[in-house]
């Protein structure tokens, strides 16, 4: 085991090999790593703010739906009360409606009522005279009479 | 490969000895024929063997990275991408943690230091004989297939990282500095050659225990992989496998001891006492 010239070859080949990686190995080799390390930093960041973007959004939805639900919910009272309203109208008008058919109905019978006492009355009075003149065996001038058929009838 | 025609310290001397091709004083450049010859060859020799080994994972290693590197894709990546992302975030970790200072140079030269060596520890992984025999059926008399148990290719790497580290020692701090860190402490001005000394020393251990470290793990291993293969066969895997899965865990543990040490060492030179 000596030392001979193989040293002086190992320490040129030493030297050129470390100049070929410093030139064309290393450099394109971090490189790469660093951009990829850039990448994924900022595939975090985009994923952080994601979240966010969602919470936020879920947040907004949230309120949102607080308020529409409000919104229905005063809807269906305002829907209500009007229903109330118009079957409280509704009812109201039939009433008075039923009120005025009941009146007209009542005044329309007296009048009926009225007319057939006229009838009768007209009728009582022919019969009065044709009695009469059967009791009687003459007839009786409606014209001498009349005065007094019409005061018999009024009597009716 | 323990055949009855070789010795047992004759495989182990085989499975030890480099490719070596270099300059014999006597017989001129040639393929040392063995140990001896290579030895005589002095520092005009080269072992053929651990730069081809280590200059090949070297590129193995580039072409593997670069390939992934240019196709990165920033969205999901696929399994040989998410793989290499997971070594290249796990060094820069690594350097994150030490090393504070502004460098482009460290990082890359962490992740080279620790693939690098990986592959070139996880080498002694492949049984001792296969492409050790291999090579020997094909004329070629030695093979050591792994180069960090090559005292050689670790002291390489550790003498660049030296020089890297006294290149930025007086960059950060200018030669002046340097000196100073070296010569005034830890005793004060008044105990100067005893302060150089040792601060002398404490330099000088770094890349040599950094060297040494490494090629003595490997080297042990390697015989002990070598060791048990010279046991009966249907013995070897009793001890084989688990000292290889052991094994799995050393290589790992000594690229990355390496790695660390290298950017404490780079660390402490950009810093100012």
């Amino acid at each position: 085991m000596s030392i001979n010239m193989t040293i002086i070859g190992q320490i040129i080949s030493f030297t050129i090999f470390v100049w070929i990686c410093m030139k064309f190995v290393w450099p394109p080799l971090t490189a790469a790593l660093a951009e990829r390390q850039k990448k994924i930093a900022e595939g975090l960041d985009a994923a952080d703010k994601a979240a966010r973007d969602l919470e936020a959004a879920q947040q907004s939805v949230e309120a949102e739906l607080q308020k529409s639900k409000a919104q229905a919910a005063e809807l269906i009272e305002q829907a209500n009360k009007r229903a109330n309203q118009i079957v409280d109208e509704a009812k109201t008008a039939a009433q008075s409606e039923g009120d005025r058919i009941k009146a007209a109905a009542q005044a329309e019978i007296e009048q009926e009522v009225n007319r057939a006492k006229e009838a009768l009355r007209a009728q009582v009075a022919t019969l009065a005279v044709a009695g009469a003149e059967k009791i009687l065996g003459a007839s009786v001038d409606m014209n001498n009479h009349q005065e007094l058929v019409d005061k018999l009838a009024a009597e009716l | 490969m323990a055949s009855d025609t070789m010795t047992s310290s004759y495989y182990i001397t085989h499975h030890l000895t480099n490719l070596t091709y270099g300059n014999h004083p006597e017989m001129g450049w040639k393929f040392a024929a063995n140990g001896q010859e290579a030895q005589e060859m002095g520092f005009m020799a080269i072992n053929v063997d651990s730069m081809l080994w280590s200059v090949g994972l070297g590129i193995f290693f580039l072409w593997l990275f670069a390939k992934v590197a240019k196709n990165a894709t920033t969205g999901v990546p696929g399994g040989a991408q998410n793989f290499i992302e997971m070594i290249v975030e796990f060094v820069d970790e690594n350097v994150k943690s030490v090393f504070h200072h502004k460098n482009s140079m460290i990082a890359p030269m962490s992740l080279t230091i620790f693939v690098w060596v990986f592959l070139m520890n996880l080498m002694d992984l492949i049984p001792v004989d296969w492409i050790p025999h291999a090579t020997y059926l094909m004329g070629i008399p030695y093979m050591k297939i792994v180069p960090s148990t090559d005292l050689n290719v670790t002291l390489g790497m550790s003498v660049a990282v030296f020089v890297l580290i006294i290149f930025y020692s007086i960059q950060q701090k200018g030669i002046g500095g340097f000196m100073a860190e070296l010569s005034l402490q830890p005793l004060g001005k008044w105990a100067l050659p005893f302060n150089l000394f040792l601060e002398l020393v404490g330099l000088l251990a770094k890349p040599i225990s950094l060297a040494l470290r490494l090629f003595g793990n490997m080297y042990a291993g390697e015989m002990i992989f070598i060791l048990i293969a010279l046991l009966p066969f249907w013995a070897q895997w009793l001890l084989s496998v688990p000292w290889a899965l052991f094994h799995i865990l050393v290589i790992t543990l000594q690229a990355f001891i390496f790695m660390v040490l290298s950017i404490v060492y780079l660390a402490m030179a950009h810093d100012h006492h």
